[in-house]
């Protein structure tokens, strides 16, 4: 498959996301912030950074890109959106995932190493982690609805949610499982020499449909 | 009666100073060129206390690219690419606000890097503060680390290492040394030399307001209201997201090779940037103010020419060009506006709406300022101060303890973990993971690893060896992880020049420096100076910090400083002889005297051989140079990296004329501790001192002998958050 790569104005790792997705799929290329056309990709990453300086609030400003909207769009028809760090951020900020990130609760920016728990699996991943609003939050309510549906992708395990994020979770993806945001890094994990390779099986896991939940009987949001 | 100063007096001219300036106009300055001249002829931009000292220096290498007088130097790693690199002092302005401080010095040292057209790929930083008991130690710690966090995480370079000290000479004049390393194809880098008589000047990026109007507000506050002046920030504030911007649109421009040349705009704002351009290309050039995009409009031509507005650049632009570069600009959100043109003659001009406010030979501006020489003179013993926090019969244990436990030596995870220390994918080695930095260049086909380090305390007790040890600290910690150094740069951050010891500090340690680099062969490719930093109790430490860069055929090979197998054999290498002079265990002990033994340079220079061989045979499990608080504090430091203990004993040092203590928390150059095969270690004719395994660290001393458990050692190592938080508990 061919990779999309959001760029904005104030991404940090897109060039990460950049090589990640050249590294996983079959070619992957930038996508200009200003452009709706999504140039054929099969799949978009909406990368880490401080898109548009994250001015007024993380994310709350990229949602309102020609691009995001030309990304909305295809999410609501079934194509792969990763969202990392800040891309979490903007696709809570645009509704295409579930719930919010906060401050740390530590109220520090922090850049470590972290396990991840994968859902259903239970498979453990080495993944470095490093924000300073990552605090994942969502109602009550909103958080079993999102158990129920199995669409909880990651938690931290036990020792590693240092961010405060409620229930551990580290990624949500959407009802329909073709959209995933998570705070840790994939890209990041992605070359032995660096520190993991675990980061890969995030991308397998989204492209693969992996995450689209077989026991909802909802109908997919269109 | 009073008598009123001169303003040039205020601005910090001496009167010989200013009389040269009417010389060379042949008239007396307007304000315009009295702000220009009296920031161009400070120490900050003319090096006249340093100048003549830094001539020692050696600048000549073949892998030297850019050497000193560009915006940044840069060493040839081959396949075409170059790594450009420099540190910067942002001292005082951190000392007042050391968020923002801190912040803009990243900033600031960033774009001297992508001025040379390199991609900035890494950040370390060097900082000093007083001791952690102390309120304002800590707020200028958090401060600082916040804000260093705060810009290099948000443009996403990453923070891959750095060093910090806590000492009471600093108490009052923190230290904020910023480094950046970039990465450039050789044949797109570009020199800041204005050229080209008739080529536009454009001004990119933020636009420009009365911050950081420091040295000139003088003058500024001659024409306002008493008391207006208080509103006027003299510390500049950073904003990330726009430098990001003007980042990738630079980069973008020379890519395109729509630069004639581009400088950025640091201290002195215009004033510096416009003079040194025109001075490196041997031009003059005509500067419109009223073209210049300005935050308030009733700004004063001087304010305009002296503002230190952050996230600005200047470039040299053919003109049937502009519309290109403007064209870039835009598509990146940043501001550009054509503000002069490049003029043969040899005259800087300030115009407002065409009228000239103020000219001068750019020669007088830039390079008339007067050279002095020092008048050094030795002070007769130690002139700081000796505080005891450690009891003289304390137990080897416990010094072990205190050692680990002491902020300049504990874990700095807790500063660096607010460091985005990955970003880029080139970080091979993060903090704490190996005595350099280790970063992988899949372009060049190798990687490259960075040092920063500079130990005041041992240069205050003898500027001339500290010094060189610093530069033998920087070549260990390369040879730690297989590199071989290929250039250098430093920031002297010393006291008042103009006094007999500063005077006599700084001579010393330029000649030291120069020594040690000659001994290794290493080039000096650039360096910046911050003098004068002094508080009411005096200077601080004379700190040189000293940065170097070098090569690595394979960075898959580099070994880490922790110990990994159990019956691991563990080894000293090199000509180490320790000493409590200049020790933390001393300063504990409240025993800081002058004086530091010399060191055998040469013996050190093939110890590194030695190590680097290895490491790059991969034969070493891991590897790490013996510093602070001494052998017992390497070995402790080793073993708590790795979750391993040891059994290990150091009295074969008593050959070398080493009392107990001495071989446990002596200091001095030269020690490489490693461990790995029994064999390969006798091979490399190491010293065998134990073995890894257990849960103790146990070092045999003779009737100093310790032991204490791994978690005990561990505990005391990682106990900085808690000193430095303490304020919120």
């Amino acid at each position: 498959m061919i990779w999309g790569v959001l760029q904005f104005p104030g991404s940090c790792d897109e060039r990460d996301a950049l090589h990640a997705c050249q590294l996983h799929g079959d070619g992957a290329r930038l996508l200009w912030h200003e452009s709706r056309d999504l140039d054929g990709v099969d799949g978009v990453v909406v990368p880490g950074g401080f898109s548009y300086g994250d001015y007024l609030r993380a994310g709350a400003i990229a949602r309102f890109s020609p691009a995001m909207e030309a990304v909305a769009e295809a999410a609501a028809g079934g194509m792969p959106v990763l969202g990392i760090c800040n891309g979490f951020q903007v696709l809570c900020e645009a509704g295409l995932l579930p719930g919010a990130l906060l401050r740390n609760v530590e109220l520090r920016f922090r850049c470590h190493q972290v396990e991840l728990v994968e859902e259903g699996s239970g498979e453990t991943l080495s993944i470095p982690a490093k924000h300073g609003e990552g605090r994942y939050y969502a109602p009550e309510e909103m958080l079993d609805e999102l158990e129920r549906n199995g669409q909880v992708a990651y938690r931290y395990a036990d020792g590693h949610n240092s961010n405060g994020s409620v229930r551990g979770i580290a990624g949500v993806a959407n009802e329909r499982g073709n959209v995933l945001g998570l705070m840790p890094h994939p890209e990041h994990a992605v070359d032995p020499l660096t520190g993991s390779t675990d980061g890969l099986r995030v991308f397998d896991r989204l492209s693969q449909g992996a995450l689209v939940n077989q026991e909802s009987t909802k109908a997919p949001r269109t | 009666m009073t008598v009123e100063t001169p303003k040039y007096r205020e601005l910090g001219l001496t009167d010989s100073e200013y009389e040269l300036i009417v010389e060379k106009l042949g008239r007396e300055p307007n304000d315009v060129e009295l702000a220009m001249f009296s920031l161009l002829w400070s120490e900050h931009c003319a090096y006249k206390h340093s100048r003549k000292l830094l001539r020692r220096l050696p600048t000549e290498g073949e892998r030297v690219v850019m050497g000193p007088g560009e915006n940044a130097g840069a060493v040839d790693v081959g396949n075409g690419y170059a790594v450009a690199f420099k540190v910067e002092s942002h001292n005082h302005p951190s000392a007042v606000e050391p968020f923002q401080g801190a912040a803009t010095g990243v900033g600031g040292i960033m774009r001297d890097v992508f001025a040379i057209g390199a991609r900035p790929i890494a950040l370390l930083d060097s900082l000093r503060f007083g001791e952690l008991d102390s309120v304002r130690s800590r707020h200028l710690l958090d401060g600082a680390v916040r804000g260093i966090g705060h810009y290099g995480n948000s443009i996403g370079v990453a923070t891959v290492g750095g060093e910090i000290y806590f000492e009471e000479p600093y108490e009052h004049n923190c230290l904020v040394n910023a480094m950046c390393i970039g990465f450039a194809k050789t044949a797109d880098m570009v020199r800041a030399a204005a050229a080209g008589v008739g080529n536009s000047i454009v001004l990119m990026g933020a636009s420009t307001g009365r911050d950081g109007i420091g040295g000139a507000s003088v003058l500024a506050s001659a024409e306002l209201g008493e008391g207006d002046e208080a509103k006027r920030p003299t510390v500049q504030i950073g904003d990330p997201f726009e430098e990001s911007k003007l980042l990738e649109c630079c980069l973008e421009l020379l890519e395109k090779g729509l630069l004639v040349s581009l400088q950025d705009l640091g201290a002195a704002g215009l004033t510096s940037s416009a003079g040194e351009m025109a001075s490196a290309g041997g031009v003059g050039i005509d500067i419109d103010v009223a073209r210049v995009p300005l935050r308030e409009a009733d700004m004063e031509p001087f304010e305009i020419m002296v503002s230190e507005s952050q996230e600005r650049m200047l470039a040299v632009v053919e003109p049937g060009r502009v519309e290109d570069v403007r064209a870039i600009c835009e598509k990146w959100q940043t501001g550009s506006a054509e503000i002069g043109s490049v003029t043969d003659g040899g005259q800087i001009r300030i115009l407002r709406d065409g009228e000239v406010v103020g000219e001068m030979p750019v020669e007088a501006l830039v390079d008339g300022c007067p050279l002095y020489d020092l008048d050094p003179a030795e002070p007769e013993g130690w002139i700081y101060g000796n505080r005891e926090t450690l009891a003289p019969g304390a137990a080897p244990e416990q010094e072990l303890l205190a050692l680990l436990s002491a902020p300049s030596i504990a874990s700095k995870r807790w500063a660096f973990e607010q460091y985005d220390s990955i970003v880029g994918s080139r970080t091979v080695r993060r903090p704490e993971q190996a005595d350099a930095a280790v970063l992988q260049l899949p372009e060049a086909d190798n990687a490259i690893a960075v040092s920063i380090d500079g130990n005041g305390r041992r240069v205050a007790c003898d500027p001339y060896e500290g010094t060189i040890e610093a530069v033998l600290e920087c070549a260990q910690n390369l040879a730690c992880v297989g590199a071989e150094p290929l250039g250098l740069t430093n920031c002297l951050n010393f006291g008042n020049p103009e006094k007999p010891t500063g005077a006599w500090q700084l001579d010393r340690a330029v000649s030291g420096l120069a020594d040690a680099c000659d001994a290794l062969g290493v080039p000096v490719v650039g360096g910046n100076v911050s003098l004068y930093n002094e508080g009411p109790d005096g200077p601080i430490y004379p700190t040189p910090v000293v940065a170097m860069v070098g090569e690595l055929p394979d960075a898959a090979q580099v070994a880490g400083n922790a110990f990994v197998t159990e019956g691991d054999a563990i080894g000293l290498v090199g000509p180490f002889e320790p000493s409590l002079a200049g020790s933390e265990l001393a300063k504990q002990r409240g025993e800081l005297k002058m004086g530091l033994p010399r060191p055998d340079v040469a013996g050190v220079v093939a110890a590194c051989e030695i190590v680097r061989t290895a490491v790059r045979a991969g034969r070493l499990s891991s590897v790490r140079d013996v510093s602070d608080g001494g052998l017992a504090v390497a070995i402790a430091e080793s073993a708590i990296a790795g979750g391993i203990g040891c059994e290990t004993n150091v009295e074969h040092l008593r050959e070398r004329g080493a009392q107990p203590e001495e071989a446990l928390f002596g200091e001095g150059p030269g020690g490489f501790l490693i461990s790995g095969d029994r064999a390969t270690l006798e091979e490399l004719g190491a010293v065998l001192i134990g073995t890894v395994g257990g849960e103790e660290i146990s070092i045999g001393a003779g009737d100093r002998s310790l032991s204490v458990s791994l978690a005990a050692a561990e505990s005391a190592w990682r106990s900085l958050p808690a000193q430095a938080e303490r304020d919120a508990a």
